[in-house]
């Protein structure tokens, strides 16, 4: 195998978020349309390696992805080990990517998110259309109602892998074992109890129920992809989702589950790009 | 309809075949009680090799922790290709088809170990 490098750069980005100091991991690759990328809850950037890859969508899309402050590379703030519990709200989930929209200077942007990515871009859609050129939701669904006790993913007494474990079954079955075990290694490197408190945004503080039939597409194009073994967000709550959103537009991925980008890249990249068409031809 | 009763007394035979799976599970010993509808099972698990497979009725059972589901759902799980919403223990739990109750640390914090090890009784995709 000959070496060669990937065309991804990674860079720190250093920001004030809700005027605190933050250290951000930021990679990005291409020209054109920015299209900003958002991981899953405990994950990191590293998912969207085959979007950011994908010589056809970065010959047209400076395409964008960073880590959550506490994820991946990036660095929780300046005296992170007196907070007793991390928590991220849907308040402080907005502050961040506007924050990093606002850094890159990013005009209109398309923002893609998975999962709690998914859940915040409806909230973007809702509370900031006039920034943002589209939003494209994976596995998005209004609301998630707890179906275990999370309280096991950040105890002294069960090894973090377990936040792995417990989402091993939302990948579907088809995905490449290459690819499946990629996606969850992301999991076991998340830091501790980080999982868990991003969950408190999927499951309590971000349920955007009451509110999501005011978003307006005419202002901010929705386009909601979701995988049909995906039991977290189903199917059934995107659709649900979907008829709430006048003129949302709903793709199911047959197949695919909850991690469409990374244990799946091939064929959510078919998905993805008659999107990304789309919403180039009504820019 | 799968025979699940001489299926699940494969289960030491397959799961101490898998010397990932043993490795995996070797700071674990356990007792669990495994319902399938209206039959019980209890699986003993020394250092991740099981040891016995039981069937009930029992007059005293002890375990540490039980999954109960009922036939239908526990075969739509081993299906060589089960349908989404019966591909995962997590997936049956998030559906209400599985319980998982009693003292749930070893279940949790051998998560792998536990979903591999009832996968390992799901039947073979056709090549």
């Amino acid at each position: 195998m000959k070496a060669s490098f990937e065309p991804i750069i990674g860079r720190y980005l250093n920001l004030d978020i809700g005027g605190t100091p933050h250290r951000v991991y930021v990679e990005e690759a291409g020209q054109g349309t920015p299209l900003l990328c958002l991981h899953t809850a405990g994950s990191d950037s590293r998912q969207y390696r085959a979007v950011l890859n994908d010589p056809q969508i970065t010959a047209k899309h400076r395409v964008i992805a960073f880590d959550l402050p506490w994820h991946g590379k990036s660095s929780p703030p300046a005296g992170w080990h007196t907070i007793e519990e991390y928590r991220l709200t849907s308040k402080a989930y907005v502050a961040i990517i506007l924050s990093v929209v606002d850094a890159l200077e990013l005009d209109k942007p398309i923002v893609m998110g998975c999962s709690i990515g998914g859940r915040i871009v409806l909230h973007l859609a809702l509370d900031h259309p006039d920034r943002f050129g589209a939003i494209i939701g994976l596995q998005a669904g209004a609301h998630v109602a707890p179906y275990y006790d999370t309280q096991w993913l950040h105890r002294p007494d069960v090894h973090g892998e377990v936040c792995a474990a417990v989402v091993s079954g939302l990948i579907g079955p088809y995905a490449s074992e290459t690819d499946k075990w990629e996606t969850l290694w992301h999991y076991m490197q998340g830091g501790p109890g980080i999982f868990k408190g991003d969950l408190y945004f999927y499951k309590i503080d971000g349920d955007i129920r009451s509110q999501i039939a005011r978003i307006d597409t005419s202002k901010c194009p929705v386009y909601l992809l979701s995988g049909e073994y995906d039991y977290s967000c189903t199917p059934q709550d995107t659709l649900d989702a979907a008829e709430l959103i006048k003129g949302a537009q709903v793709t199911i991925m047959k197949g695919i589950g909850h991690f469409p980008m990374s244990e799946a890249p091939e064929q959510f990249l078919a998905h993805l790009k008659p999107v990304l068409e789309q919403i180039a031809s009504a820019r | 309809m799968i025979e699940t009763g001489s299926m699940i007394e494969t289960l030491a035979q397959k799961a101490n075949a898998n010397c990932a799976l043993r490795h995996r599970g070797r700071f674990l010993s356990t007792t669990f009680l495994l319902q399938v509808g209206a039959t019980n099972w209890l699986i003993t698990i020394a250092n991740g090799e099981v040891t016995a497979v039981t069937k009930g009725p029992f007059v005293m059972p002890t375990w540490v922790f039980a999954l109960r589901a009922d036939s239908e759902s526990w075969a739509g799980f081993w299906a060589a290709e089960p349908k989404p919403g019966f591909h995962d223990l997590f997936a049956l739990i998030k559906h209400g088809l599985l319980k998982a109750e009693g003292n749930l640390h070893p279940f949790m914090a051998n998560l792998f170990y536990f979903k591999e090890l009832l996968a390992t009784l799901r039947e073979q995709r056709p090549a």
